[in-house]
């Protein structure tokens, strides 16, 4: 049975609460300044927002559930998505539809953490029920252990260099110095990458995000809503999400969007040779040139031949990661997600804080997250297109 | 006189410096020890040196991380089985930088992903002399210094012991090098004791000999060993276990309780409760004092360089399990020790010193004299005290009578306990 098209569902009102390093803040500070953002970016008083869909890592004990009252918010429609970097595409579905059906007019998708000195080391100790049994007890490197087996396997497997994701992140890093909320501000050179202080062989340094505090969030309601209230909105044309794909991999090589890319071209009406640029989750490169691969954009394998091929700059060939993605911007946490569709937003309706991809008419951003053992489970990808 | 020692018997010798007494003390970290209650059959397994993943009894599916649930069926029926560990390394990395504090002061680390012929994936540390992946692998079950199962994967071919990969050493409590107490070195297996931990590469051995005007058979041998002392101890008198640790305490590696106390006794076979006290006295209470003296200094000292304070053994017997009614006294004492012994580990762990219990059944002695074959000799028990401590377990069942036992008592410990006083009649 074909999916129902998202018709007239768009976002609008992207916002970031700037990074930074570490804060003495809870997570609540940062999910309320982003809804105070969104507010003020849409010009709406906050009894308009009637759905909420919520994702952090340092929000406990509280969830959505808690938000409401922290905030001060009354709901018809509300959701926790504990999805991780996988988050905002799972946001994006459940609230597209919950408008298209009249539960909710306005949903405010939010995604925020704060970043202790310590933060880092307890969230990842009691990450998942499998990490602390099979994963943790191992060196307690977190997910630096996890995508470094991925990387390992990969490099062995297809051919990659570390030059191949070299380039990657440094053209990130070209991203990144144009935008002025981008944690990374000095130019990275292959040379220093290269030549980083080892974290887990075989990445180093500049292959690992860097964890931070912040926050992101957009707006989900009808295309109507959005005209009257005179906002620039993003349509979104598909959307898929997959969990826990292909588990008898026995390393992962490739994740959901494998199974589901074909339906999002379908639902989209576009295919990946029309896409103007993408914002893929990049905790690690090599998880970019995972969706490369399985988002059709190049064949199973074909990824160090396809980032030979390309620049992944704004201005260059086959812009990618535009703000200059997790890797340069920081990971505020479960907001890792919510920063491409946030970008992608942000370039769709020419609101960028940095380089605008010129001529910009459709772009992807898809979402990885939660390594529950030893990969990642929750993964998905959105179309959209400018008004 | 240096102590350190180069002995023919020990392959690929590494040097083992004691710490210099002037720099401080180190405290001991652990490993995280955090695991889900179903995650601690793999402990329960590891602590008897076995490798045991949860198998569907529906459809034979290997589940790992443990479960509740089959990952395949959804059957609840999941039971612990043997495995063979044998399987492929798909892809390893070598960690240099890690959040816990004893990651950090042991970095790097190399752990692996092995996908098991049994058809699960498993994140395992890898032995040094494993090759480069991809390449064929037996994942054993350690345990870690925190006492929770591990996961190692060793070369497919030929012999690995932990204690020839230098971090993985630390999993183990191998003797070499080590400074060991034996509490009672008189008894035949105290002797043997002694002389295979010298054997095994022990720096020093000091033997306890209690009444000294007693003359044993072969301990007077154990003077020509370079590595044995003779030192005073008598477990029933608190000063003299309190003397010997206010002396030797503070240098005690590895601490062995050979002391024991044998009587064939049967509850009613004769009046007066004094058998039953000595044997209290020395299989309960003797290990109650030595505890009470020794376990502080070894916990202070759990730190202290490549060959720090790590182990404390009992040989309880396996008549501890369940009681055998023609030594019910006996068994009585031992179960006691059993008890008290579960506590010491407790106390012990936060160290990260390990507790080992040995479960010898009969022993080839005057004692035993009346039980049928088979018997294990001194020598056989001994040598699985060597290998438990090269090894990384907690509970050995030396010899066929003990794993018999073991394996009735693990089945079924009422039933064990029916045959027993079968038996007896």
């Amino acid at each position: 049975m074909a999916r129902a098209a998202y018709d007239d569902v768009v976002l609008a009102a992207p916002v970031t609460v700037p990074y930074v390093r570490y804060s003495i803040r809870g997570a609540h500070w940062f999910l309320g300044r982003a809804l105070a953002r969104l507010i003020a970016a849409a010009k709406i008083p906050k009894t308009r927002i009637d759905g909420l869909a919520a994702a952090s890592f340092t929000l406990a004990p509280d969830t959505a559930v808690g938000l409401t009252q922290h905030l001060g918010l009354t709901l018809r429609w509300l959701d926790h998505v504990p999805m991780g970097g996988a988050s905002a595409i799972v946001s994006i579905r459940r609230a597209a539809r919950a408008v298209q059906g009249g539960d909710a007019e306005i949903v405010a998708c939010i995604a925020g953490d704060t970043n202790h000195t310590d933060s880092f080391r307890r969230n990842t100790a009691a990450f998942s029920q499998f990490a602390r049994d099979a994963v943790y007890p191992y060196g307690s490197a977190g997910p630096n252990a996890n995508f470094a087996l991925l990387t390992a396997y990969y490099m062995r497997t297809y051919g990659a260099r570390r030059e191949d994701f070299g380039k990657l992140c440094v053209a990130q890093r070209n991203n990144a110095l144009k935008n002025p909320l981008a944690l990374f501000k000095q130019k990275l050179t292959l040379d220093q990458y290269l030549n980083a202080r080892l974290i887990a062989d075989p990445l180093r340094l500049y292959d690992c995000v860097m964890p931070c505090a912040g926050a992101e969030g957009f707006l989900v309601m009808p295309r109507q809503t959005a005209e009257r209230l005179g906002l620039r909105f993003a349509r979104l044309l598909g959307a898929v999400e997959r969990h826990n794909a292909f588990p008898d991999d026995p390393v992962q090589y490739r994740a959901g969007w494998a199974l589901d890319r074909d339906q999002l071209y379908a639902q989209a009406g576009v295919g990946p040779e029309e896409i103007d640029f993408v914002e893929a989750y990049d905790d690690y490169p090599v998880i970019n040139v995972l969706q490369l691969e399985d988002l059709g954009f190049c064949g199973k394998g074909q990824g160090p031949e396809f980032i030979r091929a390309n620049t992944f700059e704004v201005e260059g060939t086959f812009p990618l990661n535009t703000s200059g993605g997790q890797l340069s911007v920081g990971q505020a946490g479960a907001a890792g997600g919510h920063l491409g569709v946030v970008e992608a937003i942000r370039q769709l309706t020419g609101q960028t804080l940095g380089a605008r991809v010129a001529d910009a008419r459709r772009g992807l951003a898809s979402g990885f997250g939660m390594i529950n053992y030893d990969r990642g489970i929750c993964c998905g990808a959105v179309v959209l297109a400018a008004a | 006189m240096s102590r350190m020692r180069q002995d023919a018997n020990v392959a690929e010798p590494r040097p083992l410096r004691r710490k210099n007494p002037v720099l401080r003390t180190r405290r001991p970290t652990l490993p995280p020890s955090a695991r889900s209650r179903i995650a601690l059959g793999l402990t329960a397994a590891a602590a008897r040196g076995r490798l045991e993943l949860q198998v569907c009894q529906d459809c034979d599916a290997v589940q790992y991380p443990a479960r509740e649930a089959c990952r395949a069926c959804l059957s609840d029926r999941l039971v612990w089985r043997l495995q063979s560990g044998r399987g492929e390394l798909s892809a390893e990395t070598v960690l240099h930088a890690a959040q816990e504090l004893f990651f950090r002061e042991r970095l790097p680390w190399r752990i692996g992903l092995v996908h098991l012929d049994a058809g699960a994936d498993v994140i395992a540390y890898l032995h040094e002399k494993v090759s480069a992946a991809p390449c064929r692998v037996r994942v054993e079950a350690a345990l870690d210094r925190a006492g929770q199962a591990v996961l190692v994967a060793v070369p497919d071919q030929g012999r690995s012991d932990l204690s020839d990969d230098a971090k993985l050493r630390e999993m183990t409590c191998d003797p070499r090098g080590r400074k060991v107490l034996v509490t009672d070195g008189k008894s035949p297996l105290g002797q043997a004791a002694v002389r295979a931990l010298a054997a095994a590469g022990a720096d020093l051995v000091w033997v306890g000999e209690a009444e000294p005007w007693k003359k044993a058979a072969g301990f007077e041998g154990l003077r020509a060993l370079p590595q044995a002392t003779i030192v005073p101890l008598d477990v029933t008198d608190s000063r003299s276990v309190r003397e010997l640790a206010g002396e030797i305490g503070a240098k005690v590696d590895i601490l062995v309780n050979t002391a024991d106390c044998h009587r064939t006794s049967a509850v009613a076979a004769r009046r007066g409760v004094e058998i039953a006290q000595l044997e209290m006295d020395i299989n309960y209470f003797g290990l109650l004092r030595l505890a009470q003296e020794f376990a502080p200094p070894l916990k202070a000292r759990a730190a202290d360089g490549s060959a720090s304070a790590t182990a404390w053994v009992n040989v309880l017997s396996v008549f501890a399990l369940s009681n055998y009614p023609p030594h019910g006294t006996y068994s009585a004492s031992k179960a006691a020790a059993l008890s008290l012994s579960q506590a010491l580990r407790a106390e012990l762990r936060p160290a990260g010193v390990r507790v080992i219990n040995l479960f010898p059944g009969p022993i080839d002695d005057d004692w035993d004299q009346l039980v049928l074959p088979p018997k294990i000799t001194p020598a056989a028990v001994a040598a699985a005290l060597v290998e438990a401590l090269k090894g990384s377990v907690e509970d050995v069942y030396p010899g066929e009578v003990a794993q018999d036992w073991c394996a009735r008592y693990l089945d079924n410990p009422k039933v064990l306990e029916r045959e027993l006083t079968e038996e007896a009649q």
